[in-house]
C-alpha cells in the first residue's frame, strides 16, 4: 500500500470514529479569533456622522413605501437629462457629418471620376449610415452612461435590487435579476453576460431570456424620435419635452412589467422551481470619483458600444442601398419586400416599411430609424425638399419628418405601435450570439427571440384593434 | 562637515519599488500573486492600480464574475496577478468559493494579497485567517482607509503586522494612497526578503488534535513540499472530495 493510500485509509477510519460534523466548531473558532484580532487593533473614535446620514438615506431609498417611487423618479430624471441634453449636440453632429460632410464627399468622389454606383454604395449607403448612427447615438450615450456609472459607483444599484427583490421573488425569479436588467438598459449583451452573478441555473436562464425587455441603448433613438415627433407634438409646446420623456419612461417601465410577467410565466412552465434566497450586502454609499467615472464610462462603455454600432451599421447601409437600387421585374427588392409585409404590418398597426426595416436591422437596433426613413422616401415617392437620391439616409428636422411620415400614411397609432414593437421584438444578433454562448443551447436562444416577438405581435395587434375600434 | 555617517535611508538600495504596469500581458512571469478578499472591498480597484487595466469596478458585491489576470513589472521582475472572485469564506460550495479555493491550493501563488475593508475588519478577518491556514505567504492590504477615517475608525497596522507575522499595508486604492508601501511588501514577500512567520493559532478542536496531528505528520513525511499539512488533514477528516482526489492524482507531489 502506497503512503497516500495509507493516509486516505487512516483519514477514513478516523472520520468514522469522530462521527458528527466538527467543521462548525472550527468555523466558530476562526470567527472568534477574527473578532479578537479586530478588536485588539481597531479603535473607534465616536460615532461617525457619515454612518448616520447613510442610515437616513437608506431609510428613504429602501423603504417599502418610498423606495420604489424614489427609484422611479431617479430613473425618470436620468432619462429626461439624456433626452433634453442630447438634442443640441445631436443636431450639431448631424449638421457636420450629414449635411456638410456627405455632399462634400459625394461631390469630390464624383469629381475624381468614381463610378456613380460605387459612390452611391460607399457614400450614400455605407458612409451615411455610419454617420447617422454616430450623430444619433453618441450624445445620448455620452450622457446616459456616465450618469448610470455615477449611480453605480455611489452604491445605488444594490438598493434597486433590494427594492425589486420581492417582485422578482413573486415572479419566481432571482432578486439579482434587477441588477442584470439595469445593466441591460445600457446593452442587452452586457446584461446577459452579467447574469453570471446568479448561481441557480434555472433563475439564471430566466434572467437571460427576459433581459431583452430592458430597453437597451440602441432602441432609445427610436423611442425618443417617435416620442418627440408624434407624442410631444400633440402636447402644448412648453410640455413637449416632459411628455416625450414621460412616454419613453412609460415604455421602459412597461418593459420591466413584461420582464416580471414573462419571468412568472417561465417559472411556471418550462423553468419550474422555487426562487432561491440569497443575501445581498448593501454596500456603504461612497462618493464616486468623478474623473474616473467619466473616463470609464466614456472610454470603456460609450466608445465600445458606439464602435459596435458603427461596425454593424456600415454593411447594413450597403444592404439598404442595394435593396433600394437593385431591381427585379421592374421594381426594387425593397418594394417587393415591403409589399409582402404590408398586410401583416397593418394588423399590427405598423407599416410594411417598419417590418422590413426590422429585418434589415437585426444586426443592430440603432439603425432601425435611419432604415425606416430611407425606405419611406423610396416607397412614398414624395421626398421632402432637397432630399438626396434614392437609398440615401438623411437626417431631417422634426417638423419635416412629421410631415413626411404623415404623408406616408403614418398616424399616432403607428408611432405608438412602433414604440411598443421596438420594446417587444427579437434581441439584436450580438445579444443572440451572447445568449447562445452563455446557455450553449440553441433552443434557449430560439426561445429568447420567439418570446418577445410573439408578445410584440400580440400587444401591437391588440393596441391597433382597440385603437381603431374607438378612434375610428 | 561632510564626514557624517550616511543615514540608513540614504544607503537603502530602493525604498520604493519601481512599478511598470503591463496590462494583460501575462505570458511570462517570475512570480504569481493571487488577489483575494471579501466582495466589494476594492479588489478590482487594487488590481487596476497594479496592472493599469481598467477592469470595471462598481460599488456592488459580485461585480467580478470571472477570474481576471493581469501583469506588472516590479524592479525588473515580472508578476502575474490573478483577481479572484470575492468570497466571505473558502469552505463553501458556491462556484466563486470553489474558484478561489482551487487557485489558492493548486495555483501555487508566490504571494496572496488579501484585501480587507477597513470599516468591517472583523468579517474580513475570517477569510484572512482561512487563507493563512492554507498559505503563510500573505500580504494584508487594509483598503478603504479613507472611508474608515470618515467613520472615525483607527487601525493599528503595525500591531496587526507584528501579531500576524505578515506585512500589513493600509491603502485607499481609489486615490492611489499606500501604493508604494504595498509594492514593497509584495516584492519583499515574493523575493523572500520578508519571511512570513505566522504563528498559527490552534483552530483544531481538542477532540481532533490527535487525529489531525498523526495525519499531518504522515502527510508531511510523504509530501515534503506541502505547506499546509494540518489544514489538509482537517479537510481529509471532513471528507472533502476535492482534496481526496488531489491526493490520489498526486497534485500535491509537484514541487513548486
Amino acid at each position: 500500500m502506497s503512503p497516500t493510500e495509507e493516509i486516505l485509509r487512516d483519514a477514513e477510519s478516523a472520520r468514522w470514529e469522530l462521527g458528527p460534523r466538527f467543521q462548525d466548531e472550527v468555523a466558530a473558532r476562526v470567527s472568534e479569533e477574527a473578532s479578537h484580532l479586530a478588536s485588539r487593533h481597531m479603535h473607534r473614535k465616536g460615532d461617525g456622522s457619515r454612518l448616520r446620514w447613510q442610515r437616513g438615506l437608506d431609510r428613504i431609498l429602501t423603504s417599502r413605501i418610498t423606495g420604489i417611487p424614489a427609484m422611479a423618479s431617479i430613473f425618470a430624471i436620468v432619462l429626461w437629462l439624456t433626452i433634453e441634453g442630447s438634442n443640441v449636440p445631436s443636431a450639431m453632429l448631424a449638421e457636420l457629418l450629414v449635411d456638410w460632410m456627405h455632399p462634400w464627399l459625394k461631390a469630390h468622389a464624383l469629381a475624381l471620376g468614381m463610378w456613380p454606383w460605387l459612390a452611391g454604395l460607399l457614400i450614400d449607403g455605407m458612409y451615411l449610415s455610419g454617420a447617422w448612427v454616430i450623430s444619433v447615438m453618441l450624445p445620448p450615450m455620452a450622457i446616459f452612461f456616465p450618469l448610470f456609472t455615477l449611480l453605480e459607483d455611489f452604491g445605488y444599484l444594490p438598493r434597486v435590487a433590494f427594492n425589486l427583490d420581492r417582485l422578482f421573488q413573486k415572479a419566481g425569479a432571482h432578486g439579482k435579476q434587477a441588477l442584470t436588467m439595469t445593466m441591460g438598459l445600457g446593452c442587452n449583451a452586457a446584461g446577459v453576460v452579467a447574469t453570471r452573478i446568479i448561481d441557480s441555473p434555472r433563475e439564471r436562464l430566466i434572467a437571460i431570456l427576459t433581459n431583452n425587455f430592458s430597453l437597451c441603448n440602441g432602441r432609445w433613438p427610436t423611442q425618443i424620435l417617435m416620442a418627440t415627433v408624434f407624442l410631444g407634438a400633440v402636447a402644448p409646446p412648453a410640455l413637449a419635452g416632459v411628455v416625450a420623456a414621460g412616454s419613453v419612461f412609460c415604455v421602459a417601465v412597461l418593459g420591466f412589467l413584461f420582464a416580471f410577467g414573462s419571468s412568472w410565466l417561465l417559472s411556471r412552465t418550462v423553468l419550474k422551481g422555487e426562487s432561491s434566497t440569497f443575501s445581498l450586502e448593501l454596500p456603504p454609499y461612497r462618493p464616486p470619483n468623478l474623473l474616473r467615472t467619466l473616463h470609464t464610462s466614456l472610454v470603456d462603455r460609450t466608445i465600445i458600444v458606439l464602435w459596435r454600432a458603427v461596425v454593424f451599421a456600415v454593411p447594413a447601409g450597403a444592404v439598404i442601398w442595394l435593396s433600394a437600387n437593385v431591381s427585379v421585374s421592374g421594381h426594387s427588392v425593397a418594394w417587393w419586400a415591403i409589399g409582402a409585409l404590408d398586410p401583416l404590418a397593418w394588423v399590427m398597426g405598423l407599416t410594411g416599411v417598419i417590418l422590413f426595416a426590422y429585418v434589415i436591422a437585426i444586426p443592430a437596433n440603432e439603425i432601425v430609424v435611419p432604415t425606416i426613413l430611407m425606405l419611406t422616401v423610396l416607397v412614398s415617392g414624395t421626398p421632402v425638399a432637397d432630399a438626396p437620391g434614392v437609398g440615401v439616409m438623411f437626417e431631417a428636422d422634426d417638423s419635416t419628418l412629421h410631415t413626411m411620415l404623415l404623408s406616408a400614411g403614418w398616424t399616432t397609432l403607428t408611432a405608438v405601435c412602433l414604440m411598443l414593437f421596438s420594446l417587444l421584438h427579437n434581441p439584436c444578433s450580438t445579444t443572440l450570439y451572447t445568449i447562445q454562448k452563455e446557455t450553449g443551447d440553441w433552443r434557449w436562444t430560439t426561445l429568447s427571440a420567439a418570446l418577445p416577438l410573439a408578445l410584440g405581435f400580440l400587444v401591437c395587434t391588440a393596441v391597433a384593434f382597440v385603437w381603431r375600434h374607438f378612434a375610428g | 562637515m561632510s564626514n557624517c555617517a550616511p543615514t540608513t535611508c540614504e544607503t537603502c538600495p530602493s525604498p520604493h519599488a519601481e512599478l511598470r504596469r503591463l496590462g494583460s500581458k501575462s505570458d511570462r512571469w517570475d512570480h504569481t500573486v493571487a488577489l483575494a478578499g471579501n466582495p466589494n472591498v476594492g479588489k478590482s480597484t487594487v488590481f487596476n492600480l497594479l496592472t493599469g487595466l481598467r477592469q470595471h469596478t462598481g460599488n456592488w458585491p459580485g461585480k467580478t464574475v470571472s477570474r481576471a489576470e493581469g501583469a506588472f513589472d516590479l524592479d525588473k521582475r515580472r508578476y502575474k496577478i490573478v483577481d479572484l472572485p470575492g468570497t466571505y469564506s473558502l469552505l463553501g460550495t458556491t462556484p466563486d468559493e470553489e474558484v478561489a479555493r482551487e487557485f489558492l491550493l493548486f495555483g501555487k501563488p508566490d504571494v496572496t494579497l488579501v484585501v480587507a475593508d477597513a470599516t468591517c475588519l472583523e468579517r474580513n478577518f475570517i477569510l484572512l485567517l482561512q487563507i493563512l491556514q492554507i498559505t503563510p505567504r500573505v500580504v494584508l492590504c487594509i483598503n478603504l482607509l479613507d472611508e474608515a477615517r470618515a467613520h472615525g475608525i483607527d487601525i493599528d497596522t503595525r500591531g496587526l503586522s507584528r501579531e500576524l507575522g505578515i506585512p500589513v499595508v493600509g491603502t485607499a486604492a481609489r486615490r492611489g494612497e499606500g501604493l508604494a508601501e504595498l509594492l514593497s511588501a509584495l516584492r519583499d514577500v515574493a523575493t523572500g526578503a520578508f519571511v512570513c512567520a505566522r504563528q498559527a493559532p490552534e483552530f483544531v478542536p481538542a477532540t481532533l488534535r490527535d487525529a489531525v496531528g498523526k495525519l499531518s505528520q504522515k502527510l508531511g513525511a510523504t509530501y515534503p513540499t506541502m505547506e499546509n499539512p494540518s489544514w489538509i488533514a482537517l479537510r481529509l477528516l471532513e471528507g472533502d472530495p476535492r482534496i481526496i482526489a488531489a491526493l490520489k492524482n498526486g497534485e500535491f507531489r509537484s514541487t513548486p
